[in-house]
């Protein structure tokens, strides 16, 4: 009798640790969230006065900067997760044939506004990576934990599901590509 | 073994430690209040001066390891790619920006200090700033914040504190005895030779005993830190490069003690552990072992 409450006890500890361990990771997946819309932001922030600086320097590239803001716009209302990581990836697609074309003008690559922009926007493009990462380490975890037995039964009767990766590898991929015309 | 399992063993370590400095402090001291003929005010002085810097050890560790190594702050403007390679692994690591710190030297190294990842310091000299390229500055801080990460810091900068106490008392109490030795010479006589005998072999074992701490905690966990700062960075090579980079320079940095020694990240006194017994006293892992593990990854 004893022994059978016992057992009971040690299994409701049992699921109840299990669930606050959901509870806990999905709440930590919320905040890595957060912290790569912060970075998206910030990014999404620079780019006006990137393309102002080059404007200033090489008017005739209206493709180019019609691109970058069309990008950046999509980034701006972008919801779901995949939205932002296409978006991201278009920006930084964009934002690299814009430098392309500065390299052309010296005097706007001697320029150390445009110097000091071009740093940040590294340095954001950087803060981008780093804060998916934290995302993708923590979704890891707990898509783990969603399928793994036994966790996976208290995943199911509560309805945690596994989540999407942020990813960014297909357009670095494409990327690649040079074009000669 | 996880993350969790670490940090729960440096907050028991970090207990125990405190709690068998105290015991032993007091013990010694009443030792040498036997000597004096006063044992209990001395173990309650003993006790009083190992509580207070235990405590203190907790809450101003940090501080005091900053001011002995006299490290300035660091700023974004002056020190960019610190700054913000710093600010990029913490969002990887999923940890709060910590202080950063600039020690103005040029013999290369770094060491974290601070009592949790939300108190934390990141503290680099000049010189390694000056040597290192940006990817092997990340594969430094990542070491770095790992060791924030896991409360490694917080182990180390209490015992950098109670080793320190340690050498002030023993050199305090050496030179006491030595002054001490020729104004009552008549009634040494009277006292029991033992307490003598316990308390020169105190005197003796207590400097053993700090190294041995210092030894028990910081060897293996640089090779933890490598590796779940690879985790970070996911660029061994990186690291495999920087302390390649530190094993080439052979400027000692002055402003180490032994007693802050083990925080940083390369042996700041540059010895060459050439000998095994000199690797048995050794305060931090052969580099070359560090380089071959981070080059097999």
């Amino acid at each position: 009798m004893f022994i059978a409450l016992g057992l009971v006890g040690i299994l409701i500890v049992y699921l109840v640790a299990q669930y606050n361990g959901f509870v806990v990771l999905k709440t930590r997946i919320q905040e890595a969230l957060s912290g790569i819309d912060v970075q998206l932001k910030r990014r999404a922030d620079l780019i006006p006065n990137v393309v102002e600086t080059v404007k200033g320097y090489a008017k005739h590239e209206k493709s180019v900067f019609t691109e970058v803001t069309k990008a950046r716009t999509a980034l701006m209302g972008a919801q779901s997760l995949q939205q932002k990581a296409e978006a991201d990836n278009m920006l930084t697609g964009a934002l690299k044939s814009l430098f392309a074309v500065a390299e052309a003008y010296p005097d706007l690559k001697a320029n150390t506004n445009f110097q000091d922009l071009q740093r940040q926007l590294e340095d954001t493009e950087d803060k981008v990576a780093y804060s998916r990462q934290f995302y993708n380490a923590n979704v890891l975890d707990f898509n783990t934990k969603v399928q793994m037995f036994p966790s996976n039964l208290i995943a199911n009767a509560f309805a945690f599901k596994a989540l999407e990766f942020f990813e960014a590898e297909e357009e670095a991929k494409k990327s690649v590509k040079v074009k000669f015309d | 073994m996880t993350v969790y399992s670490q940090i729960s063993e440096n907050k028991i370590k970090t207990f125990l430690i405190m709690f068998f400095f105290i015991l032993i402090f007091s013990s010694f001291f009443f030792l040498l209040g036997k000597y004096f003929d006063s044992p209990w005010g001395y173990f309650f002085l003993g006790f009083f001066i190992s509580l207070a810097s235990s405590v203190g050890s907790y809450f101003y560790g940090d501080k005091l390891v900053l001011m002995t190594t006299r490290a300035q702050p660091a700023n974004k403007k002056q020190f960019f790619n610190f700054y913000t390679v710093t600010e990029n692994l913490s969002l990887a690591a999923g940890l709060p920006m910590p202080k950063l710190y600039v020690i103005n030297d040029p013999s290369p190294n770094a060491f974290a200090t601070g009592r949790d990842p939300k108190h934390a310091v990141v503290c680099v000299t000049t010189g390694l700033l000056q040597i290192m390229d940006r990817t092997e500055l990340e594969g430094v801080i990542a070491h770095e914040l790992s060791h924030v990460k896991n409360f490694d810091i917080l182990l180390a900068s209490i015992v950098a504190v109670l080793v320190g106490t340690l050498a002030i008392i023993s050199d305090w109490v050496i030179r006491s005895m030595w002054w001490g030795r020729g104004s009552d010479d008549n009634n040494r006589s009277n006292r029991n030779p033992i307490f003598i005998v316990l308390f020169i072999v105190a005197l003796i074992l207590t400097p053993i005993i700090a190294t041995i701490i210092q030894l028990a905690i910081s060897r293996r966990r640089e090779y933890l830190a490598d590796a779940s700062g690879v985790l970070l960075t996911r660029y061994p090579e990186g690291l495999a490069r920087a302390l390649e980079k530190l094993k080439n320079n052979s400027q000692p940095l002055h402003k180490a003690t032994s007693s802050t020694a083990h925080l940083f990240i390369d042996n700041p006194f540059k010895k060459k552990n050439s000998s095994w017994f000199v690797n048995l006293f050794s305060t931090h892992p052969p580099i070359d072992e560090r380089i071959k593990i981070l080059k097999s990854m």
